[in-house]
């Protein structure tokens, strides 16, 4: 089933066209990673489906994109990113504690209760593989975690709002491969409850863990399918290309 | 080689000389104060009341004076002054209106404050009718300090990075909730050592309350916002060319009571700025 359409999606920065004419669907429950060189548009993707580049003057957009047949653009802005959760590039942990971290998303929409922001707070982090690393000094300055840990406490804060989808942009660019493979882990744990889009750079991990993959070059989308069947036998040169390491 | 060690130790000699000439004249300045001034200091002094034309008796009410503008200003100009930064800042959309604005406040900054005394005279005492009073120089203290507030202010509320702000929204959070629970508590310590050195230069001013509230001869305690009131610098001022045959001491004294009063404040901004500096984390 189709969790999110998008329609004829362009966009623009002042005068810099960065997405054009994008059209496709993610299905529920999967994880598609959408791949790409530099400037192909990935990131700003992303960010067109949970509207954060609202927070930018001088953009344009065109086209539709449907969230459970829904118009996000639409929907009231605060709901939206409530159901859509980003986790960014770099980890950004806010400055106060691990447990004040996750319980934050919650508190904002009138959470209360002691009680039950532990629970939320608990689930959360044992949904993110991090409850047993954490537990015991939850009141810790958030920033005492190491990256891969600050990752994962990210992943937590974004679940602790019960959303439907979750972006990933890169979400391990600065992170060593043992913290890569935990969060790659998380993911895969999380498919039965969200519909998970992984934008990265690393083609490998696109390999890895996603259900379907997208290709983006320039701006345009240039091939979407099955991951497997788009790394075993692409149907366009320039993915070709890109996924074999010729180019990007 | 040897050129370059001998350039290095000239230009070494030439930044030494430098710091030294700025530091020279304001060490000197304070020596004198504090060493002319002390003698006068006295518990008469500090809390009794001028006598025989100031003379004489002490100088209780140009500080309380002093303290009630102060405090006046900054009543009216830190509210006004983190809510406009606080729109200017995270608010307003960057466009040809908010860039006027800016460059009004940077300008306004720059105004002699003796314009700002004028301006006080015309809008609070004659044009409203407050008269020269406590409120008119508040209110004419507050306008000359609100460019101060407004920009250090925009400065520590710029300081905190924009990825803050971001995760905050993606969570869901409104633009409210976001400057309330992530910016405004990570700004807080730059915004109250501006607001304070803002206040402490108000403290110091002579020209905005010369027309506005200043009193050449009050030995009294003011009762209400619309009486005169005497204030430490315009009474240095009065002391030292209005007054004939007053004995240094006393212009001294007043002098380091009123270094003092703004030397704490500084002190108290500095404190909480490296208080603040070492617990950040980011």
């Amino acid at each position: 089933m189709a969790k999110i359409r998008i329609e004829n999606l362009s966009f623009w920065y002042d005068k810099l066209q960065a997405l054009k004419k994008i059209s496709f669907q993610v299905t529920e429950h999967k994880i598609l990673s959408v791949i790409g060189p530099a400037n192909s548009g990935k990131t700003t993707f992303l960010r067109v489906l949970n509207r954060l580049y609202e927070l930018r003057d001088n953009i344009l957009i065109e086209g539709k994109v449907w969230l459970d047949g829904e118009d996000i653009f639409k929907l009231d802005v605060q709901v939206l990113r409530r159901r859509v959760g980003i986790v960014f590039a770099l980890p950004v942990p806010l400055p106060m504690s691990i447990f004040d971290n996750v319980a934050y998303g919650p508190r904002l929409h009138g959470i209360r209760a002691k009680s039950k922001l532990g629970e939320i707070v608990e689930k959360a982090l044992q949904a993110a593989a991090l409850w047993d690393e954490v537990k015991d000094r939850l009141n810790t300055s958030a920033y005492k975690l190491s990256g891969g840990q600050q990752q994962r406490l990210c992943i937590a804060r974004t679940l602790a709002v019960e959303p439907e989808v979750i972006l990933y942009d890169e979400p391990c660019s600065g992170l060593d491969p043992i913290s890569t493979l935990k969060v790659e882990e998380a993911m895969q744990q999380l498919k039965k409850d969200y519909t998970q889009i992984l934008v990265t750079n690393n083609v490998k991990q696109a390999a890895r863990v996603s259900d379907e993959t997208a290709f983006f070059l320039m701006g345009e989308l240039v091939e979407i399918g099955e991951t497997r069947q788009l790394f075993t036998s692409p149907r366009d040169k320039r993915t070709e290309d890109y996924i074999t390491g010729r180019f990007g | 080689m040897r050129d370059t060690r001998r350039a290095e130790k000239i230009a070494f000699t030439g930044l030494l000389l430098a710091t030294i000439l700025v530091v020279l004249p304001v060490a000197l300045i304070l020596f004198l104060i504090v060493i002319r001034g002390i003698p006068a200091l006295n518990f008469e002094f500090l809390f009794g009341m001028p006598r025989e034309g100031m003379r004489a008796g002490g100088i209780f009410p140009a500080i309380v004076g002093t303290i009630y503008l102060v405090l006046g200003t900054a009543i009216f100009s830190i509210p006004l002054g983190i809510l406009a930064a606080v729109y200017l800042n995270e608010y307003a959309k960057k466009n040809w209106l908010t860039r006027l604005v800016e460059l009004a406040i940077l300008n306004l900054a720059g105004v002699p404050s003796i314009v700002y005394g004028l301006f006080g005279l015309g809008l609070f005492v004659t044009f409203l009718g407050f008269g020269a009073s406590l409120l008119a120089g508040s209110l004419t203290l507050a306008i000359m300090t609100l460019p101060v507030i407004i920009t250090s202010t925009r400065e520590a509320l710029m300081a905190v990075p924009r990825s803050f702000r971001e995760v905050s929204f993606s969570l869901g959070a409104s633009r409210w909730q976001t400057v309330r629970y992530v910016v405004l508590p990570n700004a807080i310590p730059g915004i109250i050592t501006g607001t304070i050195l803002g206040l402490s230069r108000a403290a110091g001013e002579t020209a905005p309350i010369l027309f506005t509230v200043a009193a050449f001869y009050l030995p009294r305690l003011p009762q209400s916002i619309f009486d005169q009131a005497m204030a430490l610098p315009y009474h240095i001022y009065v002391l030292s060319t209005q007054v004939p045959n007053v004995n240094p001491r006393i212009q001294y004294g007043t002098i380091l009571v009123l270094v003092s009063m703004i030397f704490i404040l500084n002190f108290v901004a500095s404190f909480i700025r490296t208080r603040f500096r070492k617990k950040k984390v980011w």
